[in-house]
């Protein structure tokens, strides 16, 4: 069989430098307009920025593998830094039992459940910020606090070092990059962070009615074995917090930064899941994972060998002008539906609708109580290699 | 073999329409087809043990396993047993729908959900062998220690023996014209590790409920196929929507999906997967019956008809009133 290689633009290049993390968006213009596959030299790793074709990397896992990891080491290879998700880095069948049980834990349906305690904590951390004061840091004071306040008691850990989860989420989606400063640097110190979280996904640690306990009632059942359990604990430990966090933080700062679009919602508060799923389109918090190719894999014209990885850039496609016109623009008259913020396909975020509940319970107190929002200084991002968010954001409101 | 990843973006056309590509006679009393969407694109993901809804084109709706391999995107398989004194679906299947016939389908949905274990025991009797085809594979990829019973008639009914043949000893075959009645007694394992899966004609499926859970283990795994209320109302194909809040309307033509057709009257409502699985589009139902094509509810909250996803779901009525 030959391959087509020596044709697929090169590219050098390097998604996880300081300059790109800082600002990847002309990086992005740059690998959609190379083509729909791209062959980053620095990592020797082939690339999919254009909305078409990450929406089929996504959705493909017949010929596009999670099993051998979704970041840039290759499991087949390599030994991952901790044992594997049974989601994320799975395929079927073993993902089949793990995802099912996910799945319906965290439907919209059940969540509902929890919705009104989220808006009641949501009305009460924004009263608490504003009884400080009309300034203040978007992102110390609401985005980081709320996640906090409510998915560690919703998935039913202890109250004690829950100072572990930020670090850690961020260890873990700083390690699918590669073995740069972000990630030796605070690899010498996590270790305490992963045996916490370690002794947090074990039964006897977890109350009896949060989705921890659920967890472990579905093994109960028999819909996963026991030896699962704890795993799919973890699960929602490393991706339901520094995620959220993220994702507040992007619809809080597309609605700063735009204040017709903040007076539109004002006006029209049915726009509130419109304006979550916008802000992250704009801002796509998990910009990259990857995918292993199993077999020869033809995507466009290209022809990628098999058993290579895929990076594919879920940011640049949530901006591809293929896709979305002006899609630079943060705007509620757009349809945003069908974006990959949360992926696509087998592996479609499977916490998506927990993120939704959580960020438009924070926006709609917010827009209860506040009259304007706007940024005071420029905010200054915090980098992670596959992560997109903000280290502070200094704003001030008018109530 | 290079794996063409195909056009995957989702469309606005109908989502629900399948093509019989392949029909194969399987025994004497059972016949295969094979579905694939008219346009070639991926079908939605599912899990052994899951079924789809098909409604032939003037038919009423009935629940089939998939039979077929998962690592083929693009083709469904089913099998359907003709069943003289049923309801009329069978026969309608085996007499009029051939090659190129065109049917709709909703989900797939799994009641029917193969858990991790080491060992399996799969009992099968007649089209019941349908879910257990995939579950077999799966416990090959699984690397777990199976067998199979596979109960018929006669020989000449049983479809796909000579492909479980294969499995040599795994696999046993027992027909009642040629051995009597089976011993299922002598089946019944003393291992409560043993994860026992079972679908069939309900008598044999009572026997082994009846076996219940041995200590330290967990109860069978059944799947009784339920044969649709004669009263099964025909979908309508094209039907007037109302959004009551937006107060417009629109008629859904039969081949748009419902979110198309309120888009062009300005009625947004946000989607995700497009296919009915993720949950996202869910839209309460103020009148009228839905047409489910989800992968979500369950039987008892599609009895209910409070809500729908209208990505896939159309309408069982001529009028369907949405909270939109």
């Amino acid at each position: 069989m030959t391959t087509l290689a020596h044709e697929i633009p090169v590219s050098d290049i390097d998604p996880f430098s300081t300059e790109f993390l800082s600002d990847p968006l002309p990086f992005h213009e740059k690998l959609r307009e190379l083509g729909p596959v791209v062959y980053l030299s620095r990592y020797e790793v082939h690339a999919v920025a254009r909305y078409a074709d990450v929406h089929r990397a996504l959705t493909d896992w017949q010929s596009l593998q999670s099993g051998a990891g979704v970041g840039l080491s290759n499991f087949t290879h390599e030994k991952p830094w901790r044992p594997p998700s049974l989601l994320l880095e799975a395929d079927p069948p073993r993902h089949d039992a793990p995802r099912a049980v996910l799945s319906q834990l965290l439907s919209q349906r059940r969540l509902r459940a929890l919705k009104g305690r989220w808006q009641a904590d949501a009305a009460s951390l924004v009263d608490e910020v504003l009884a400080q004061g009309t300034e203040f840091d978007a992102i110390s004071a609401l985005a980081e606090p709320f996640p906090l306040r409510v998915f560690p008691d919703a998935v039913g850990i202890g109250q004690e070092h829950r100072e572990h989860l930020l670090p850690y989420g961020d260890f873990a989606f700083n390690a699918f990059g590669p073995r740069n400063d972000r990630v030796t640097g605070p690899a010498k110190t996590i270790a305490p962070a992963i045996e916490w979280i370690s002794d947090q996904c074990r039964r006897e640690n977890l109350n009896d009615s949060g989705f921890g306990a659920r967890i472990w009632a579905a093994a109960d059942r028999g819909e996963i074995t026991h030896e699962q359990a704890p795993f799919l604990v973890r699960s929602l430990l490393t991706a339901g917090v520094d995620t959220t966090v993220t994702g507040v933080a992007a619809v809080l700062h597309a609605l700063a930064t735009h204040p017709d679009q903040w007076e539109r919602l004002r006006a029209d508060r049915s726009l509130l899941a419109r304006a979550f799923e916008e802000g992250v389109r704009l801002e796509s918090p998990v910009q990259t994972f990857f995918r292993t190719t199993t077999t020869e894999t033809r995507i466009a014209d290209a022809v990628i060998p098999p058993e290579r990885k895929v990076m594919m850039f879920l940011g640049a496609a949530n901006r591809d002008p293929r896709r979305w016109p002006d899609p630079q623009r943060f705007d509620l008259s757009r349809d945003p539906s069908g974006h990959v913020a949360f992926g696509m396909g087998l592996h479609h975020c499977v916490g998506q609708h927990v993120a939704r509940q959580e960020v438009t319970a924070l926006v709609d107190a917010l827009l209860d109580r506040v009259s304007a929002i706007e940024l005071t200084q420029a905010p200054r991002r915090h980098l992670n290699n596959t992560l997109r968010g903000w280290e502070s954001m200094p704003v001030r409101v008018r109530v | 073999m290079t794996a063409i990843v195909a056009d995957a973006t989702v469309s606005t056309g109908v989502r629900d329409l399948a093509v019989i590509s392949a029909r194969r006679i399987v025994s004497d009393d059972v016949v295969e087809f094979t579905l694939r969407r008219p346009d070639g694109s991926r079908l939605p993901d599912w899990t052994p043990g899951a079924h789809i809804d098909l409604t032939p084109q003037d038919g009423t709706t009935r629940q089939y396993s998939l039979c077929g391999d998962r690592w083929d995107t693009q083709t469904y398989r089913i099998a359907v047993q003709r069943e003289a004194d049923g309801a009329g679906g069978s026969i309608l299947m085996h007499d009029t729908i051939h090659e190129g016939s065109v049917v709709r389908f909703g989900g797939p949905r799994n009641n029917f959900r193969l858990a991790p274990a080491a060992t399996y025991l799969f009992i099968a009797g007649g089209i019941g062998i349908t879910p257990i085809l995939p579950m077999i594979t799966q416990a090959d990829l699984l690397d777990a220690d199976w067998r199979l019973l596979y109960l018929g008639r006669t020989r000449t009914t049983l479809a796909y023996e000579s492909e479980l043949a294969l499995h040599g000893d795994r696999v046993t075959v027992h027909c009642a014209d040629e051995a009597g009645r089976a011993e299922l007694e002598s089946w019944r394992p003393s291992d409560p590790d043993v994860r026992i899966y079972a679908c069939g004609p309900a008598r044999l499926l009572d026997t082994v409920e009846a076996w219940g859970a041995l200590p330290g283990g967990l109860a069978p795994r059944i799947e009784r196929f339920a044969a649709p209320a004669a009263s099964d109302p025909l979908p309508a194909v094209a039907f007037e929507v109302i959004a009551r809040r937006s107060g417009t309307s629109t008629t859904v033509a039969p081949d748009e999906t419902l979110v198309t057709a309120l888009h062009r009257i300005g009625v947004e409502v946000l989607t995700s997967c497009g296919q009915g699985v993720c949950g996202t589009c869910e839209t309460d139902v103020l009148d009228g019956r839905p047409q489910h094509r989800d992968s979500l509810l369950d039987d008892i909250e599609r009895a209910a008809g409070s809500c729908m996803f209208p990505c896939v779901s159309r309408s069982l009525d001529k009028r369907l009133v949405l909270d939109l």
